[in-house]
């Protein structure tokens, strides 16, 4: 057995850590926002998944054999399912006890998950078992000598930096970026600013949800299956990434998730039972030792 | 003078003597067959889960997501001694005090790792506790999952069954007492000063780490022995029956109840446990009579828009705070 740190792994840990990265930055956002831990947010990439294979079959009928336009709709149904779930989400249940204490919204994000996950296992049209994921782009084998690559894996993590630029110019660069950190900052103050702060916390669900719906047509297209329960895991894993990068801080959720990628890639490498079992001891290392994560800012308690 | 009256208390016990008798009448005369009181069985060692959770989450607003890890102890330690160790079953002479002990060495271990997730974790608050506990519950998880010892992810099997309605019964009325002593006890109205104001509760001089590490012990305690006791009863023991979705149930029934009230959390636990097995009912006949592909995963869509309603219109639950007067002490005067 070679080594297990070996460029096959690294670029397998960069993949895993783009997927992650993509969901980790939607429950930050929405921590940052509202202080909720959205339990539901991996139930979000579920739905990408499930509406990329949907319109996967609707889209490739209507143009027939133009396979870029096919996978840019594909793409963008997946953002719009996981986008609008969260913000219905948002409006439905989360909205409505916003000013009472924070741990009942927490548990109605634990009903909300539980909702989506069965009440789509239980719908016939798409039931609980797995359903196989389509190749919606021509799989091909890229090899570079020492590692063999899929070109889904480099497709993997490019559309995931692309989803991050576009992201941290809209955080930094426009108005309603300005709004969003001002709402994060201090909800009162903006609101006395003149920010309509339900929109504002509405559009980060949209944003957060979209990211995860993207997420989740990467990962089906990847492992190419998909099935109702299919969320839990990496929403875990990705909560998991945001907390070590310091919930709340969007550079934070990205560094922690490719952390989290690369350390469960070479962990399940080395032994499954520790691979199964690093993200969870990373968590609990993080949350003892530095809970506020590797980036996020010391809170002091109010009194 | 003024008179003493006797502590109003032993209602409870009569209460519940009333209930053995008439469930074992029921039984024996044939009126009710197995499958209800197996449904009993059930919905009594949910009454401990749900009102130990509600020592951890509802009496010290310690929010905890790992509950059924605790219970998970529980029944693999017990399983393990009963049906790896003595080997007995129910015609063992002698068997049912091994059980006994089982059980109870089940909910010591399952208190002592209690101990181990709580001493640690309980430094942190609110959804950071929440999710460390689930954490540490998940890693118990898949430690059961890899141990081939106990059937890894198989499951540990053919547990004999030693949990019967009496056992359970017994095991119930003790927890609830114990619990709603202590509850009623100095060290109670500390774990709730801490539920109220952690920092006055501390500007007032209690030991806030020490009560709440000793509601998480009892509470992973009393978990073990339910865990134990419902190993005994469906005899086998599973690493899926101690997820997070499990917990999730216990966590149901005592928001569904009210937090911080014991009350609530036995209504609920039988209230919940009656519903599920009659949605589970009510569905198959739906299905079958109708011959559409009506799945058992409605059942969980149920449970998922319950606890939502339940959050959005009546977060305090069915009984808020508030407590039967079967479980409340008399004032004396």
């Amino acid at each position: 057995m070679g080594s297990i740190f070996n460029a096959q792994q690294v670029v397998n840990g960069l993949q895993v850590g783009s997927i992650y990265a993509l969901i980790a930055l939607g429950y930050t956002m929405v921590y940052g926002i509202v202080r909720l831990i959205n339990f539901a947010h991996g139930d979000f990439y579920m739905l990408g998944a499930y509406a990329a294979y949907a319109a996967f079959f609707v889209f490739n009928s209507l143009f027939v054999g133009k396979t870029g336009l096919v996978a840019f709709f594909v793409l963008i149904a997946s953002m719009a399912a996981g986008g609008i779930i969260a913000m219905l989400a948002n409006r439905l249940a989360y909205r409505p006890l916003r000013y009472k204490p924070k741990l009942s919204s927490l548990i109605t994000a634990i009903g909300v998950s539980m909702f989506l996950e069965y009440f789509f296992s239980a719908l016939p049209i798409v039931g609980p078992s797995y359903r196989s994921f389509p190749d919606i782009i021509p799989r091909v084998n890229i090899n570079l000598g020492s590692a063999t690559i899929s070109n889904y894996v480099v497709i993997d993590i490019l559309v995931a930096a692309v989803l991050m630029i576009g992201l941290t110019l809209l955080v930094k660069k426009s108005t309603l970026g300005k709004a969003m950190r001002a709402v994060s900052q201090d909800k009162d103050a903006a609101r006395l600013m003149g920010i309509d702060i339900e929109k504002v916390i509405s559009f980060t669900f949209l944003i957060g949800g979209a990211f995860a719906g993207a997420a989740g047509l990467l990962a089906g297209m990847t492992y190419p299956r998909i099935v109702p329960y299919m969320g839990i895991q990496p929403g875990l894993k990705a909560f998991i990434a945001a907390v070590l990068g310091g919930i709340g801080n969007i550079p934070g959720a990205v560094l922690g998730a490719y952390i989290m990628g690369l350390a469960e890639t070479f962990a399940s490498a080395y032994n499954s039972l520790i691979g199964e079992g690093i993200a969870f001891a990373i968590l609990i290392l993080v949350l003892l030792i530095r809970p506020t994560g590797l980036l996020g800012e010391k809170i002091a308690d109010k009194i | 003078m003024a008179k003493i009256k006797l502590p109003k208390f032993p209602k409870f016990l009569m209460a519940a003597v009333v209930f053995y008798l008439v469930i074992q009448g029921l039984y024996t005369t044939g009126i009710m067959n197995g499958y209800l009181l197996h449904i009993i069985n059930q919905s009594l060692i949910y009454v401990i889960l749900a009102v130990s959770l509600n020592l951890i989450n509802g009496i010290t607003g310690q929010f905890s997501l790992g509950h059924m890890a605790f219970a998970g102890v529980g029944a693999y330690v017990s399983g393990t001694i009963t049906t790896l160790i003595f080997k007995i079953n129910p015609s063992t002479p002698g068997g049912i005090w091994i059980f006994i002990g089982a059980i109870l060495v089940g909910g010591l271990v399952a208190g002592v790792v209690g101990f181990l997730i709580g001493f640690p974790s309980l430094r942190l608050k609110g959804d950071y506790l929440a999710i460390v506990t689930m954490g540490f519950g998940e890693i118990i998880r898949t430690i059961f999952n890899n141990i081939d010892y106990v059937g890894g992810p198989r499951g540990l099997l053919g547990i004999p069954m030693y949990s019967n309605f009496t056992v359970i019964f017994i095991a119930t009325v003790l927890t609830v007492i114990i619990i709603r002593n202590l509850v009623q006890s100095s060290h109670g109205r500390a774990m709730l000063s801490i539920r109220e104001n952690e920092l006055a509760a501390e500007l007032v001089g209690i030991n806030t780490t020490k009560y709440k590490v000793l509601a998480f012990v009892i509470g992973a305690f009393f978990a073990g022995i339910a865990g134990g006791l419902f190993a005994h009863l469906l005899q086998l023991a599973h690493p899926t029956q101690f997820g997070f979705l499990k917990s999730t149930e216990v966590l149901i029934m005592i928001y569904v109840g009210g937090v911080g009230s014991l009350t609530g959390s036995i209504i609920a636990a039988f209230g919940l446990t009656f519903l599920s097995e009659g949605l589970r009912i009510g569905i198959r006949a739906l299905a079958d009579a109708t011959n559409l592909p009506i799945g058992g995963e409605w059942r969980m869509v149920v449970y998922a828009l319950l606890l939502i309603f339940i959050m959005l219109f009546r977060t305090e639950g069915i009984m808020g705070t508030k407590e039967s007067k079967l479980l409340k002490l008399e004032e004396v005067d």
